[in-house]
C-alpha cells in the first residue's frame, strides 16, 4: 500500500485455490464468472490473461483494463470475467448473465464467487429468489474461511451453512468440507451439469482456509492462535496427495510446477516492466 | 448511545476509529455487524427513533451505495415526514478519500451525494481538535449527521502519516464546534482558497508556495458541508476579491459548485476574476499511480488556479 510496486490494497488468494480449481475446471469461454474483492485465484482458474492480470496489479497500460480498474476490479471479456470491490456484488450481474444466456437461447451458464461474509448482505438473498424462481443456469459459490475481516462467520451469520438457504430459494444447496479438491470439483460438477440441464441454480457452500490475514498488512491478530496453527496450506497437502496415490510421478509434479514458475515469472516480468499509462488516460473509456 | 459497524469491536474498527471501545463500553455497545449494510443502518435508525443514540460506522463512503436507501429515504426524512413526532439522532462515521490507490470503489469522497439530502448535516474535520470538537457537536444533534475524514488524516502509517498540520492539541474536556462555522487557517489578501478537510492542507501548502511568488492566499476551510457558512465564504471572497475552491469530490454538482452559487447569487461584482474550481474529474477514481495522481486536487493544481485568478481578469 505504501511506495511500493504494488500499488493499492491487496487480498490475497492464499489457501483458497481449491474452490477456483474445482468449479473452473469444469467451465469454459462460454461461461461467466464473477468475483469479488478477493479474485486472483477465480480470474486465475478461469482464464484471466495472467500477463495482462499481472500488469493491471502494478497499474500499467498493458493491463486489463489499462491500469484503470486495479486489483479488485479485473474484467477479462474474453473469457466473460469480473470482479467487484464491493462485498456480494458477483451476485446481481452474475445472475443478469445467466439470465441472458437463457434469453438469447446461448450456451453457458453463470457463477459468482462470494465469501461467507457475503451471504449477509441483502443482494445476495434477493438474486438467489429470482435465480430460483427463473430457473437461472446460475452457481453461487461461497467460499467459507469462516471470517470476513476480523469477525467471524459464527459472530456473524444466525445459521450454521449457508447452503441450508438454499431451501428458501427453491435451489440446491451442497456443502463440501475440507478444502478438498477432488471432494470440490466432484460437487462442483454436479451444480454445473444441474445448471446446463436448465434444471436450475444451485449454491456450493465450499470450506476453506484465508491463509494469511484479510489483507497484506493484516496479521489476523484477532484470530485464536490454534484456529490459525490449525490452518494447512492445501497445495503441499494436494501434492503430497497425488504422489501417496501415484496419480502423478515426482517427475510429473516438477515439470508441471517448473511450467507453471515459468508463466508466473514471465507474467511478473511482463507487468514490472510494461509502462505506466498516460496520466491524461484517466479521462478517457468514461462513456462507450 | 452504542456504537455499531463492520469490525468495530473486536478489530476497534478497519481505521481504528473504535480501539479500546469494546473493553471499556462492552459487547453490548459496541456492535460487530455481518456485512449487512443496510440492514444496520436501517435498525440504528429505528432504535434512534425509540431514544437510543447510535454511532454507525461505514469505514469507506462507497459503501453507502448498498445502503442509501435506509439513510436518504428514511432516516433524513422522518423528521419531517413524521411532523416532528419522531427523531432520529444518528450519526455516522465515515472515512473517505484516495491517494493510496485503492481505485475506483475504495476511493470516493461522495460529499454531495450525501449533502444534496434534505435533513441530513455533514462535516468534514482537517484537524484532530475539530475533529472531536464537530463529533461532539454531532452527537448531541437530534438529527442525522454524518462526521468524515479523510482517510489520510486517520494518523494510520499505511494510508500515508498524516500531515503536520492535522496534529493538534486535542483538549480533554467537552467542547463543541458549531455546525456551518468555518475556519481560516491562514489569513491573505489576494485569493481567497476555500478547501474542506485533506483540500486544507493541500491549500496550505499552495499558500506557501504562492507566498514566495509574491501572492497572499488566505486559506478557509469549510468543516461543515451541510450547513455551509455561506457567510464566511463571501466575506473572505468580498476581501480578496478572487477565489479558488479545493474540493477531492467530483466536479460537477458538488460542494465547489455551491461555493461558486455563494458568490454568484449574492454579488458576484466581487470577483476581480472569474473564479477556478480545483476537483476531482467526472470520472471514477483510476487504480494506476500517474493517472490518480493526475485527477487529485493536489498542491500544484491549487497553485495553479490561484495563478490563474491573479492574471486572468486584472481590473
Ligand atoms: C458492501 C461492502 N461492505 C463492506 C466492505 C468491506 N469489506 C471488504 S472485504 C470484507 C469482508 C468480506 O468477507 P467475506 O465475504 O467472507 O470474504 P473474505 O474476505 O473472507 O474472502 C469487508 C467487510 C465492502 N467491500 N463492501
Amino acid at each position: 500500500m505504501g511506495k511500493g510496486p504494488l500499488p493499492g490494497e491487496m487480498h490475497q488468494s492464499f489457501g483458497q485455490e481449491p474452490c477456483a480449481v474445482g468449479v473452473c475446471a469444469h467451465l469454459g469461454k462460454d461461461d461467466a464468472v464473477g468475483a469479488g474483492h478477493r479474485p486472483h485465484h477465480v480470474a486465475v482458474a478461469h482464464g484471466v490473461d495472467l500477463n495482462k492480470m499481472v500488469a493491471e496489479l502494478f497499474g500499467k497500460k498493458t493491463g486489463l483494463s489499462g491500469g484503470r480498474g486495479g486489483h479488485m476490479h479485473l474484467y477479462d471479456a474474453n473469457v466473460n470475467f469480473f470482479s467487484s470491490g464491493i462485498i456480494a456484488e458477483g451476485m446481481g450481474p452474475g445472475a443478469g448473465m445467466a439470465l441472458a444466456r437463457k434469453m438469447q437461447g446461448k450456451p453457458g451458464i453463470a457463477v459468482a464467487f462470494v465469501g461467507d461474509g457475503a451471504a449477509n448482505q441483502g443482494a445476495f438473498h434477493e438474486v438467489l429468489n429470482m435465480v430460483g424462481l427463473w430457473k437461472l443456469p446460475f452457481i453461487c459459490v461461497i467460499e467459507d474461511n469462516k471470517y470476513g475481516v476480523s469477525v467471524s462467520k459464527k459472530d456473524s451469520t444466525a445459521i450454521d451453512r449457508n447452503s441450508d438457504r438454499a431451501s428458501s430459494y427453491a435451489l440446491a444447496g451442497e456443502y463440501v468440507g475440507g478444502n478438498d479438491p477432488d471432494l470440490i470439483f466432484a460437487a462442483a460438477g454436479r451444480a454445473v451439469e444441474r445448471a446446463r440441464r436448465g434444471e436450475g441454480g444451485t449454491i456450493l457452500e465450499l470450506e476453506t482456509e484465508r491463509l494469511h490475514g484479510h489483507f497484506i498488512g493484516d496479521s489476523g491478530a484477532y484470530r485464536p492462535e490454534a484456529e490459525r496453527k490449525a490452518m494447512k496450506d492445501p497445495i503441499p497437502t494436494y501434492r503430497q496427495r497425488l504422489l501417496a496415490e501415484n496419480a502423478a510421478t515426482p517427475a510429473d509434479v516438477a515439470a508441471l510446477e517448473a511450467k507453471v514458475q515459468t508463466q508466473v515469472d514471465e507474467a511478473m516480468r511482463f507487468g514490472r516492466e510494461s509502462a505506466y499509462p498516460d496520466a491524461s488516460d484517466a479521462l478517457q473509456r468514461l462513456y462507450a | 448511545m452504542f456504537v455499531i459497524g463492520e469490525d468495530v469491536a473486536k478489530l476497534g474498527g478497519v481505521f481504528g476509529t473504535t480501539v479500546g471501545m469494546a473493553d471499556e463500553f462492552g459487547a453490548a455497545r459496541v456492535i460487530d455487524t455481518p456485512i449487512s449494510e443496510t440492514g444496520f443502518i436501517g435498525i440504528a435508525t429505528g432504535a434512534a427513533m425509540a431514544g437510543m443514540r447510535p454511532i454507525v460506522e461505514i469505514a469507506f463512503v462507497d459503501f453507502i451505495g448498498v445502503c442509501f436507501n435506509q439513510i436518504y429515504n428514511f432516516a433524513a426524512k422522518t423528521h419531517y415526514m413524521s411532523g416532528g413526532q419522531f427523531k432520529v439522532p444518528l450519526t455516522f462515521m465515515i472515512g473517505y478519500g484516495g491517494g493510496y490507490n485503492d481505485a475506483a470503489q475504495h476511493s470516493q469522497t461522495l460529499f454531495a451525494t450525501l449533502a444534496h439530502v434534505p435533513g441530513i448535516r455533514v462535516v468534514t474535520p482537517a484537524d484532530a481538535y475539530d475533529a472531536k470538537g464537530l463529533m461532539h457537536t454531532c452527537l448531541r444533534d437530534d438529527n442525522v449527521t454524518v462526521w468524515m475524514v479523510h482517510k489520510r488524516l486517520w494518523g494510520l502509517g499505511w494510508l500515508g502519516f498524516p500531515l503536520p498540520k492535522a496534529l493538534a492539541t486535542v483538549p480533554e474536556h467537552d467542547y463543541t464546534i458549531p455546525f456551518g462555522q468555518s475556519r481560516i487557517w491562514r489569513e491573505g489578501t489576494d485569493v481567497t482558497i476555500v478547501g474542506l478537510g485533506l483540500t486544507v492542507h493541500n491549500a496550505l501548502t499552495a499558500a506557501d508556495q504562492l507566498a514566495a511568488e509574491g501572492i497572499s492566499a488566505e486559506v478557509l476551510d469549510l468543516r461543515s458541508v451541510v450547513p455551509l457558512d455561506r457567510d464566511g465564504v463571501f466575506k473572505s471572497v468580498a476581501k480578496t476579491g478572487r477565489l479558488v475552491v479545493a474540493d477531492e469530490d467530483y466536479l460537477s454538482f458538488g460542494v465547489t459548485s455551491e461555493v461558486l452559487a455563494v458568490i454568484a447569487e449574492r454579488d458576484p461584482s466581487v470577483l476581480k476574476a472569474p473564479a477556478v474550481r480545483v476537483a476531482y474529474p467526472d470520472v471514477p477514481v483510476p487504480f494506476s499511480r500517474p493517472m490518480e495522481e493526475f485527477c487529485l486536487p493536489n498542491v500544484e493544481r491549487i497553485v495553479a488556479a490561484a495563478r490563474t485568478t491573479m492574471t486572468r481578469g486584472k481590473r
